[in-house]
């Protein structure tokens, strides 16, 4: 099995999906402990399906390049729900829900009605649930990658004791004159970059669970918020890189294979989180 | 001049106004409380005073050098806090934020800062434990810690003994009645008229009908009377009245 893994590892290919989705687990890890405890769990999926329909727009206007159209639709997706919540016309989470389906049935109509494709549903299908083209990526989409996570790292680290500050008091930190709603934007921007990267490993219907089961595991167990922060980022990582392995090995998709891994592990955690009387 | 000057203020949310010809004035040194029914905007008038809110009409003026970013303020518990991973430690430190700016991390006087405040609020035992395994009273004290970090001149404080027993309530009064000794203006608002009247030595009641002065005015005016009968009737105001 050792062998096999290492003919893999030869591979330049395989290594490029290595990094790829150890950076974006690592990545979305990082936000996913503020959006859990905002109660925002369910932007990841609401924006990965506006992802997903801005790309069927840029699959139907025949774009090489998607990321020019994808990125800056996902960012205002982000803003416009994130607004929401302040005003509250239609509250947070039906606001999600609403623009989340909304943008799947109108992606997946634009489509069927003018894509040029001949194999359509097995590109809604990789769109979905993420595809083998993990293990296509070029050269420059790894730098990309590279890049953009990079940036969401350090700007994270930078704005590590602002967004905390936000995401346990909003009020406090307003009355403190902190810019509350500037670090509401930047996060959000942040996650609608995180979303549009992660697209390429497991798919826009399996987004969330690479932004929330490395957060609830380690609030399971760990009881600070550095703590929780730190944890949640090395069983993101570990279990994108064993979801991963298993996947080239055992032949099964790789989002899900992930996402099998991230649950696994939570269960693990819960279990110690139980009998360590953390919960 | 005052450290707070309300002139004429409404106060509301969206336009709606819950509150209005408020006129009051809040000297350094000051022990306010602010008192009146569910829902007569109390909370209303203290958000607006720390700048979470615009006022519906009228001004609030600052005077004193107290700029609104350095009021340290108290305010409701939230659902988000409850089960929030966060050491006692990482949560008073949030209260410096006001003095960083952009800085990114905190410096080794901001972490002194958080220290003594903990010390003064005797939470320093309880430094690295989780916030939401700690009693009501000792996340009262946490969040009295924070809202000492960002300020040395005013507190502004939102029912911070709701939800406290009776002991822990008065363990409660105590410590913020220490710190108006200490020379901190104390702005709070209260569901117990029977404290607010023992600590405070001024009292602003919104509501029905409006007042403001000291204490000892208060009780003698017709608001005061009239108020002071229906809390001690009221069986949900807590204890009876002996003041």
């Amino acid at each position: 099995m050792i062998d096999t893994l290492m003919m893999y590892m030869g591979y330049p290919f395989v290594r490029y999906a290595m990094m790829v989705g150890v950076m974006i687990a690592l990545c979305s890890s990082l936000l996913g402990v503020t959006l859990v405890l905002k109660r925002y769990s369910f932007i990841g999926d609401g924006l990965s399906h506006v992802a997903f329909g801005v790309m069927s727009i840029a699959a139907v206007l025949n774009l090489t390049n998607t990321m020019i159209i994808v990125l800056p639709g996902t960012i205002l997706a982000a803003v416009l729900l994130l607004r929401t919540g302040q005003n509250a016309k239609i509250k947070g989470d039906a606001a999600i829900a609403m623009i989340s389906v909304g943008a799947l049935a109108f992606g997946y109509l634009l489509m069927n009605k003018f894509s040029t494709s001949t194999n359509l549903s097995g590109d809604v299908c990789s769109t979905l649930f993420g595809s083998m083209s993990i293990l296509t990526l070029t050269k420059s989409e790894v730098a990309l990658c590279a890049v953009l996570s990079a940036i969401v790292v350090i700007v994270f680290i930078l704005f590590y004791n602002k967004i905390f500050a936000v995401t346990f008091d909003e009020t406090f930190a307003r009355s403190a004159g902190t810019k509350v709603n500037a670090y509401n934007l930047l996060i959000a921007v942040v996650i609608a970059v995180i979303i549009v990267l992660a697209m390429n490993l497991v798919g826009s219907l399996l987004i969330s669970a690479l932004v929330i089961f490395p957060a609830l595991s380690s609030m399971r167990i760990f009881k600070t918020f550095k703590s929780v922060t730190i944890f949640s980022a090395v069983f993101s990582v570990i279990c994108a890189f064993f979801g991963i392995v298993i996947s080239m090995l055992a032949g099964t998709p790789v989002g899900s294979t992930i996402v099998a891994a991230d649950i696994a592990a939570f269960g693990i955690c819960s279990l110690i989180g139980h009998f360590s009387g953390a919960r | 001049m005052a450290l707070i000057t309300a002139k004429d203020l409404s106060v509301g949310y969206g336009g709606q106004t819950v509150a209005e010809h408020l006129n009051f004035k809040v000297n350094s040194g000051d022990y306010l409380c602010i008192v009146g029914e569910n829902g007569s905007g109390k909370s209303t008038l203290v958000k607006t005073l720390v700048k979470l809110i615009k006022p519906v009409a009228g001004e609030v003026k600052y005077g004193d050098g107290l700029m609104p970013g350095e009021i340290g303020y108290l305010p409701q518990h939230t659902v988000v806090q409850r089960d929030f991973p966060a050491s006692v430690k990482e949560i008073v430190l949030s209260g410096c934020q006001s003095r960083m700016g952009l800085r990114p991390f905190y410096n080794s006087e901001e972490k002194k800062l958080a220290a003594d405040n903990m010390e003064k609020m005797a939470i320093t035992d309880l430094a690295n434990k989780c916030y939401r395994e700690l009693s009501g009273g000792q996340q009262q004290r946490v969040l009295l810690a924070r809202a000492l970090c960002a300020t040395k001149k005013m507190l502004i404080l939102d029912e911070p003994v709701s939800g406290l027993d009776p002991k822990v309530t008065a363990e409660m009064y105590e410590l913020v009645s220490k710190l108006n000794k200490e020379g901190i203006t104390i702005v709070m608002i209260s569901h117990d008229i029977k404290s607010a009247v023992e600590y405070a030595d001024h009292i602003l009641h919104i509501g029905n009908t409006i007042y403001f002065g000291s204490k000892s005015e208060y009780l003698n005016s017709k608001a005061g009377k009239i108020f002071m009968m229906m809390q001690s009737k009221d069986p949900h105001a807590g204890k009876p009245l002996t003041v």
